[in-house]
């Protein structure tokens, strides 16, 4: 199994399921696509976790399980993928999370027939395109695969979702696409700067270049204007409430669990890595960014009414952490964001999954038209509490580790940053607890029809997650142990080092859970 | 004094490609006087398509190798010149495909039963139902088709001019031949024809300078006149080089020489439509990289900046009017104007590497456009084209084929990675990245800013095909075999110039050196 091509084989799976998927004839009965999709779907979870088996940590390569073939020589592009522990732990995660939206949408097209089919085809042509993104170590094959991931997201907000999802699809999109497109002209940039030739756009052969102090800072400007709308930071946020709030609860997991990712992965990957004094140049700016944004999120967040939007905007607030977390350059801080980053995704998971389920039994994704639900469906109110408590990072869940981690990691940077990022996890209590209250305590409603509690099919769709939240919560050293090396290695090309070398262990962060 | 007459040489295995193509229009004209009515459309066809391949078959088995100027240096076969007549030639035979759609009918269906018959006339009514049809379309395009090689090979400017002439009076007359709207057609080809002759006369005079100051109308000689820099007769220089070009940029459609295009390309008929947008453009580009790399790139510090603000405006006014435009082909239409704009990047950027990005470009751009084109004629409403995008909405869910063709072709043309139009993008703002300098670089950011508004666009389409519910009377109509073919290979070399275009990159980037 040494030269297995595992992540060609991860993205190929998906692909091929999407084909077979899209080709099922809309008319059969028994909707066979459903059941295709979801094998599809758990295979390709099996090889994530048989690529994650096969990866050391500690290795002194930056990637693993790596592949490299020519593709376009006059280019200088080739296919070239590898992982390091973040894009690993990213690609289980992404690998987790679809076959679970994909169960939440089970029944979410009572008809069935080829809208439902499209759906599932879509869903998994997106699966193999966040490989591809998280694999890529050839720049211009990431940016292949940054911007075609947009063509099925804008496809299953705007031809599936709710109200405004024409317009919600093309702001995505466009935002998105504008970001992406200054990107391409860096892209093109950098690869002038490097050694050019065949290989010119290889990752490694791109590092450690030395170039001049402009043109590296509008490279980085490039990269970061890029990432920072598809994170989404303040000012460039306004897409994802949006989009988030017209979208399916399982396009939105998806939307904002994984594909935003790729904004503060990139970060981490190219901005910091190829642009490292530029990044350091930065860092002031990014970070006063950083906490506006957690700060903004949180605050609009807590004036929400619309469900979905609030998620979106608690979103917003988290990803202030993790690029703070990126961006104040300590081990500490580092390896938080990365952690915050899969925890996350299994957080906003949760929240948008159970969300939906309330929203197709009370038909309103409007806060104020609930109230008093733990009464009648007390299994969904425990669920959304605690994917709720997980979102506010209340110790013992998955979130805490991580926001715990970049909170140390920015007092170690400047006490001012971190002392804002607290703040954030102050109105996080405030946003998600006033949430429960308004949703499901208060007097028994009285509604039409009797509302049914969480059924076998959502157990089976907020179990693993709930697993993950615990799993993270109190037991994340085996993450921790991938993700630490690949920070350390980042950092040590950016040349910075910690104030005070502290390296946390899994031990002592579990310890303080209790 | 007396000179001897010495006979210039000629090569004809260079030539033959364009002989070739003389050769079939020349028997599509006599086919015209000669061949009952009822079967001309398909011996015209029939001719068409041979000539076609027939002068591809030379070009690439013999032509491809006899490099040299010949007939005294009026026509230099070199890398481009192959390459570029090459694409001619595989964009006239798809456009021809197209071109021949008769959808069950006895003829052409895009084309005027009878050009000559005042709309709305009698006349025109009885040669409507006598089945007749204008088959000297195909003639008249070979001949245009014969202009557009020329035009990529022309050595000296008198060549150019009578190529320039010769490959647009036939688009002036197809231009006033469309079936439908027949009123918006003919005032498109008068447009098109004035505003053409108008640049024409602009290109002339500019020759005329340049003759004045070289003493030459050879593109080679004009090159050594500007290196050797005669300082009595500088004054003609700069105006003829701009006259010049302003004859060459209103062919591609650059801003402001591009008021002709949306008119021409809604009034004519969608096929030819088409044929315009690649064809034209890839003649006029290839005349346009010769002119600047090799006859006036001695003083291009001089012109330089005035052809970077052109591109500039090109990009830009190119993009935002699309934005507001509802007809489909006005839509396509500025579209192409945004898309000459960033051609023109990559000719400013004055390297080999320009010259194979702006062939590539061509390449990928033409293919697409010709499929679009070919996909704007199957929309229909009550039997004429529906060309207002408000007819459009709802198509995916009627004609989901049609319409999901169409998303790729938009999807190119916004420069989405995985299809040629991204590949083109690259290929075009690389070099203009490298050897452009700061203002190479400032063109892509403006080149990359102007493609995010055509995006909107672009994407707008596609909510209204696929996100938005119509009314149920417009539909796509099946087209036949031939114009299927032409659609699909459109397709398919869009996706596959985007996923592996290394042999066409190969292909431009051993073509790209001018000979001098």
């Amino acid at each position: 199994m040494e030269n297995f091509p595992w992540l060609t084989v991860l993205m190929v799976v998906p692909l091929i399921g999407a084909i077979v998927v899209a080709l099922l004839p809309s008319g059969s009965s028994g909707r066979p696509w459903r059941p295709v999709a979801l094998g599809v779907s758990l295979v390709a979870l099996l090889i994530s976790i048989g690529a994650a088996l096969q990866f050391t940590s500690g290795s002194a390569d930056q990637f693993q399980l790596v592949e490299k073939h020519q593709w376009i020589p006059q280019f200088g592009v080739s296919y070239a993928l590898g992982v390091d522990g973040i894009a690993l732990s990213l690609i289980v995660m992404s690998a987790i999370l679809v076959p679970v939206c994909l169960l939440a949408m089970w029944d979410e097209f009572p008809g069935g027939g080829g809208r439902e089919k499209n759906y599932f085809a879509l869903t998994l042509l997106l699966e193999a395109f966040i490989v591809g993104v998280f694999a890529a170590t050839d720049v211009f094959l990431f940016y292949v695969f940054f911007e075609a991931m947009l063509i099925p997201v804008y496809f299953l907000i705007g031809w599936f979702g709710g109200e405004g999802r024409q317009k919600a699809a093309l702001k995505f999109l466009l935002f998105s696409l504008a970001g992406g497109l200054v990107m391409l002209a860096a892209v093109i940039g950098v690869y002038f700067q490097g050694p050019q030739g065949g290989e010119g756009f290889l990752v490694e052969n791109l590092t450690g270049l030395s170039m001049g102090q402009n043109t590296e800072r509008l490279l980085f400007l490039g990269f970061f204007i890029a990432f920072a709308v598809k994170a989404p930071m303040w000012p460039v946020h306004t897409w994802l409430p949006d989009a988030a709030a017209a979208s399916r609860p399982a396009t939105a997991t998806l939307l904002v669990g994984v594909l935003d990712k790729v904004g503060t992965f990139g970060m981490i990957r190219f901005c910091l890595q190829l642009f490292p004094n530029a990044s350091q140049w930065a860092t002031p700016v990014v970070i006063v960014l950083a906490i506006i944004s957690i700060v903004y999120g949180a605050v609009l967040a807590i004036g929400q009414d619309d469900l979905m939007r609030l998620i979106a905007y608690t979103s917003i607030s988290h990803f202030g952490f993790i690029v703070l977390g990126i961006f104040v350059m300590t081990s500490t801080a580092g390896a938080g964001a990365s952690l915050y980053m899969v925890n996350h995704g299994f957080g906003t998971a949760a929240l948008f999954l159970i969300a939906g389920m309330l929203i197709a039994r009370r038909g309103s994704t409007k806060i104020s038209d609930y109230g008093g639900w733990q009464k009648i469906a007390p299994g969904l109110a425990g669920v959304f509490l605690l994917s709720g408590l997980a979102g506010l990072a209340l110790p013992g869940l998955g979130s805490f580790v991580s926001e715990f981690l970049v909170i140390v990691g920015s007092f170690q940077h400047s006490k001012w940053a971190g002392a804002f990022a607290v703040t954030g996890m102050v109105l996080a209590a405030t946003y998600i607890m006033w949430l429960y209250k308004r949703m499901m305590t208060g007097p028994t409603p009285e509604l039409a029809t009797p509302v049914r509690d969480i059924t076998i099919r959502e157990k089976v769709v907020v179990a693993p997650l709930i697993a993950a939240f615990l799993v993270l919560g109190f037991f994340p050293k085996p993450v921790l142990d991938v993700i630490n090396p690949a920070v350390q290695q980042t950092l040590q090309i950016v040349g910075v080092s910690d104030p005070q070398p502290t390296h946390p262990t899994a031990a002592t962060t579990g310890s303080n859970n209790r | 004094m007396n000179q001897e007459f010495t006979m210039v040489e000629i090569n004809y295995w260079a030539i033959a490609p364009l002989l070739v193509v003389v050769a079939g229009a020349l028997i599509g004209v006599l086919v015209e006087a000669f061949v009952a009515r009822a079967s001309r459309h398909n011996v015209q066809l029939g001719v068409g398509l041979v000539t076609y391949l027939a002068a591809l078959v030379v070009l690439l088995a013999k032509s491809r190798t006899e490099h040299g100027l010949t007939m005294g240096g009026s026509v230099v076969i070199d890398g481009p010149s192959v390459f570029l007549m090459a694409v001619i030639l595989c964009f006239a035979l798809l456009s021809l495909l197209v071109m021949a759609e008769r959808f069950g009918g006895p003829a052409a269906d895009a084309f005027t039963p009878m050009g000559a018959a005042t709309p709305g006339s009698d006349l025109e009514r009885s040669a409507e139902s006598a089945g007749w049809g204008t088959t000297e379309a195909v003639p008249l395009m070979m001949i245009s088709v014969v202009g557009m090689m020329l035009f990529v090979s022309s050595g000296d400017l008198l060549t150019m001019f009578v190529a320039l002439e010769v490959l647009s009076l036939p688009l002036y007359v197809l231009t006033g031949l469309a079936r439908r709207r027949r009123l918006l057609s003919q005032e498109a080809a008068l447009k098109y024809f004035l505003l053409g002759s108008f640049s024409s006369a602009f290109f002339l005079f500019g020759a005329a300078l340049l003759y004045g100051y070289a003493g030459s109308v050879d593109i080679a000689r004009i090159a050594l006149a500007i290196g050797a820099a005669s300082p009595v007769l500088d004054g003609l220089l700069l105006p003829g080089v701009a006259l010049v070009l302003i004859g060459l940029l209103f062919k591609v459609g650059a801003v402001p020489f591009h008021a002709w295009t949306p008119d021409a390309y809604q009034g004519a008929p969608t096929p030819v439509t088409g044929f315009m947008a690649a064809a034209t453009k890839i003649a006029a580009f290839g005349a346009i990289l010769r002119l600047a790399y090799v006859g006036l790139s001695g003083n291009r510090w001089d012109w330089e900046p005035a052809l970077i603000a052109i591109a500039a405006l090109t990009m830009v006014i190119g993009a935002v009017m699309t934005v507001t435009q509802t007809d489909v082909k006005r839509l396509l239409a500025y579209s192409s104007i945004a898309h000459a704009g960033f051609i023109l990047v990559a000719v400013m950027s004055f390297d080999v590497t320009g010259v194979s990005g702006a062939m590539f470009y061509l390449v990928c751009y033409g293919f697409t456009t010709i499929a679009a084109f070919a996909l704007v004629t199957l929309v229909r409403h009550e039997g004429s084209e529906a060309t207002d995008l408000s007819q459009w909405a709802g198509l995916g869910r009627r004609s989901p084929v049609v319409a999901g063709a169409f998303a790729i072709c938009l999807l190119a043309f916004a420069g989405i990675p995985l299809t040629s139009g991204f590949t083109a993008k690259f290929a075009a703002f690389a070099p203009a990245i490298s050897h452009g300098g700061a203002a190479g670089a400032w063109l892509v950011v403006i080149g990359v800013l102007a493609s995010a508004v055509t995006a909107y666009v672009y994407f707008r389409i596609i909510v209204t095909m696929f996100f938005e519910e119509g009314a149920g009377d417009v539909v796509a109509i099946t087209p036949s075999t031939l114009t299927t073919i032409a659609i699909a290979i459109g397709l398919v070399l869009t996706i596959l110039l985007g996923v592996l275009p290394g042999p066409v990159l190969e292909a431009a980037t051993q073509s790209a050196q001018f000979l001098r």
